[in-house]
């Protein structure tokens, strides 16, 4: 059955189904006093196991762990007045059953955190029907009659991994199933419920672990026990398959892993096409740490330096001296290598406390990034004066977020001389030459990239909002989401724009969306003359495969295919094709 | 009754942990400590009240404290919001 492959990779094992508690709302009614007398008494000694149970689990846990935070959530969740008054105020007024009143009003919490506008609040949703799963299941007792039914995950059923090569099964894993389970012994994942960004698919990718999520009610022909593989690439689960089936995937596994050793082995290879053009693959990343994990796959500097985690969680702004010694450390450890350091893009969906921006009916729209420096000047020089100092400790070059016209860049390069001005007087050294470039994420800025090519350094083609500008979706809008498509034609145009007119003006492109780190992409962006990728460190070795298995030439055709095309469906096809080959 | 206004400082607003420890906070004293923004009040005493909010970093909100224990139990929320959410 089709699911959504979550996290790469083949896995053969046997299943353990996680598995629901079919409870049904009975709709029933307690027949009198003595009734709610007992049902209220059951779901008081049902929150007192409950919370014991977690107790008990987080005992075990180290001091450290990042699960006890989890835990004492689930605690304070299971012992909640709110949710203890309204299953009460259910049993005695409206005579519900302790199961029933407990279904219904953990029900209508998810629903309030369905409703929100916040990816993390809305997240904790599944703490709450964590919890409430928890008090369900120490409700013993049989429930007579019929009616909607619900699952609730046997979340404990996780502490039961004792048999290596496990495949987990589950409607969806909840946050604090993957704390008591021994991850060791899982070889995939399984689940009926998530997508791509659900807690399961980020675990497993953070494991390694093979995982389908999505997968619809179809799993649940699935039993413990039984043969299951788990294709996480291809997105496929295979229940009790024939052996001609085990031994077509027992070859695809060791295919994989073989792959795998490949792709570790080319951190040292230069990526270079067939035909010897010289491409360079740099990673995305926000800390030094980031730069030094970088490198272990092969990056050749940072293409994007986020420095908004500088400004973030803390209640008043980074000084100078605090913004230099992390560029500095940066610059350090990047031994010579390029980092593009990009100013703060902040604002939108990410906000500051301390700046006080009010809220905004259209945060994308508004005032953010390089709106916000430009508006706010000390803010920006301090941040330019800190990275020129730290220009003397490495290659650093500067990146302008949001830039939607020249005028723009001409006020932005002022204050940069400014700045540079200030620490000439001083005597304070920095790179004097220190190229200015900037994102190219407005479609604005993509139409008129002859313009601003003549007075910048370099274009990085920022495809994540170049997308979402282009195609006016918002992506976090379940509704529209699918049509945030970077195979959009229109989106294509752009970019081939955007690089045909930086070659022109002799400047440099690059690109730093997710498009860049997608290997769907790659031979596409090739043969429109891209020569620069940066994206998530981990994705360097998949796409240095492709482009040193390949030439410009095959590249050059097939962008010249695809540039005629008439749509992303057709475009995806096509390359999905081109790829096989 | 004790009223205040409070500015969430924390970049990433009220959130689990910080919502666990003021909900333990709370229920240490008699009085009813409730959460008022804009229109919308619940009581403190309530993790997922607390959560319902999504209090996010920037928003004012107004802490209403009434009861036998109300003064010390107001300080010690002011204690919180001004010193241990910074810690959380």
């Amino acid at each position: 059955m089709k699911g959504i492959g979550a996290s790469p990779g083949i896995a053969i094992g046997r299943a353990l189904v996680l598995k629901k508690q079919e409870i049904l709302v009975t709709g029933m009614s307690l027949p009198n006093e003595e009734d709610v007398q007992r049902e209220t008494e059951k779901f008081e000694y049902a929150v007192r196991t409950a919370v014991g149970e977690v107790e008990a689990i987080k005992a075990t846990l180290p001091e450290d762990d990042a699960g006890l935070e989890v835990m004492e959530v689930q605690i304070e969740l299971l012992q909640d007045e709110q949710i203890r008054t309204d299953v009460i105020g259910k049993i005695a007024v409206e005579k519900r059953y302790a199961s029933d009143a407990v279904i219904e009003v953990i029900e209508a919490a998810r629903e309030t955190f369905r409703n929100m506008n916040d990816e993390y609040f809305s997240a904790r949703m599944a703490d709450v029907q964590d919890a409430g799963n928890r008090i369900l299941r120490h409700l013993n007792g049989s429930l007579p009659g019929a009616g909607q039914m619900i699952g609730a995950t046997q979340i404990l059923g996780a502490a039961q991994i004792v048999r290596e090569n496990t495949i987990i099964i589950a409607e969806d894993i909840a946050p604090s199933d993957t704390i008591v389970m021994d991850i060791t012994k899982v070889s995939g994942f399984a689940t009926q419920a998530g997508s791509k960004t659900s807690h399961a698919a980020i675990i497993a990718k953070a494991k390694g672990i093979p995982a389908v999520v999505g997968c619809g009610a179809g799993l649940d022909i699935i039993k413990t026990d039984d043969l299951v593989i788990v294709d996480g690439s291809g997105g496929l689960v295979i229940v009790r398959p024939s052996q001609s089936k085990i031994d077509e995937y027992a070859a695809k596994k060791i295919a994989f892993t073989k792959q795998a050793a490949v792709l570790n082995t080319l951190s040292d290879v230069g990526a270079c096409t067939t035909d010897g053009v010289r491409i360079h693959l740099l990673a995305n990343i926000s800390s030094a740490a980031e730069m030094q994990e970088s490198l272990a796959f092969g990056a050749e500097g940072s293409g994007l330096l986020r420095t908004e985690l500088l400004f973030m969680g803390r209640n008043t702004m980074p000084g100078e001296e605090e913004q230099f010694e992390f560029y500095r450390s940066i610059a350090a450890g990047a031994k010579g290598r390029p980092i593009i350091v990009r100013t703060l893009d902040i604002g939108g969906d990410k906000q500051l406390p301390y700046f006080g921006l009010p809220a905004e009916a259209n945060p994308f729209l508004g005032y953010r990034a390089i709106r916000i420096s430009l508006d706010r000047k000390e803010t920006f020089i301090t941040q330019l004066r800190a990275i020129l100092r730290a220009s003397q400790y490495g290659q650093l070059k500067i990146m302008l977020p949001m830039i939607s016209n020249i005028q723009e860049v001409r006020q932005a390069r002022a204050i940069l001389e400014e700045a540079k001005t200030g620490l000439s007087l001083a005597d304070i050294a920095f790179d004097k030459d220190i190229a200015l470039g900037i994102m190219i994420e407005i479609p604005s800025a993509a139409v008129t990239a002859d313009i601003l090519a003549k007075e910048v350094d370099f274009f990085s083609i920022g495809t994540n909002d170049l997308c979402q500008y282009t195609l006016a979706v918002d992506r976090m809008n379940e509704r529209v989401k699918h049509l945030y498509d970077p195979f959009n034609p229109g989106v294509l145009r752009l970019i081939r724009n955007v690089i045909g007119q930086g070659d022109q003006h002799h400047i440099h492109t690059g690109m730093c969306g997710e498009l860049a780190g997608d290997t769907l992409a790659t031979l596409l962006l090739l043969g429109m003359g891209l020569r620069e990728f940066s994206m998530s460190a981990s994705s360097i070795p998949a796409v240095k495969n492709i482009i040193i298995h390949n030439s410009m030439e095959r590249a050059r055709e097939i962008s010249q295919h695809v540039m005629a095309m008439d749509s992303s469906q057709a475009i995806t096809d096509y390359l999905q094709e081109a790829m096989k080959s | 009754m004790i009223e205040k206004d409070y500015l969430i400082t924390a970049a990433e607003g009220l959130h689990a942990r910080p919502a666990t420890s003021l909900v333990r906070l709370v229920k240490k004293y008699k009085s009813v400590a409730s959460l008022k923004r804009g229109d919308k009040t619940v009581r403190l005493n309530s993790m997922l009240n607390i959560l319902s909010m999504t209090l996010k970093g920037g928003d004012t909100i107004t802490i209403i404290v009434e009861g036998e224990d109300e003064a010390v139990a107001a300080a010690a929320i002011d204690t919180f919001f001004k010193e241990e959410l910074k810690k959380l």
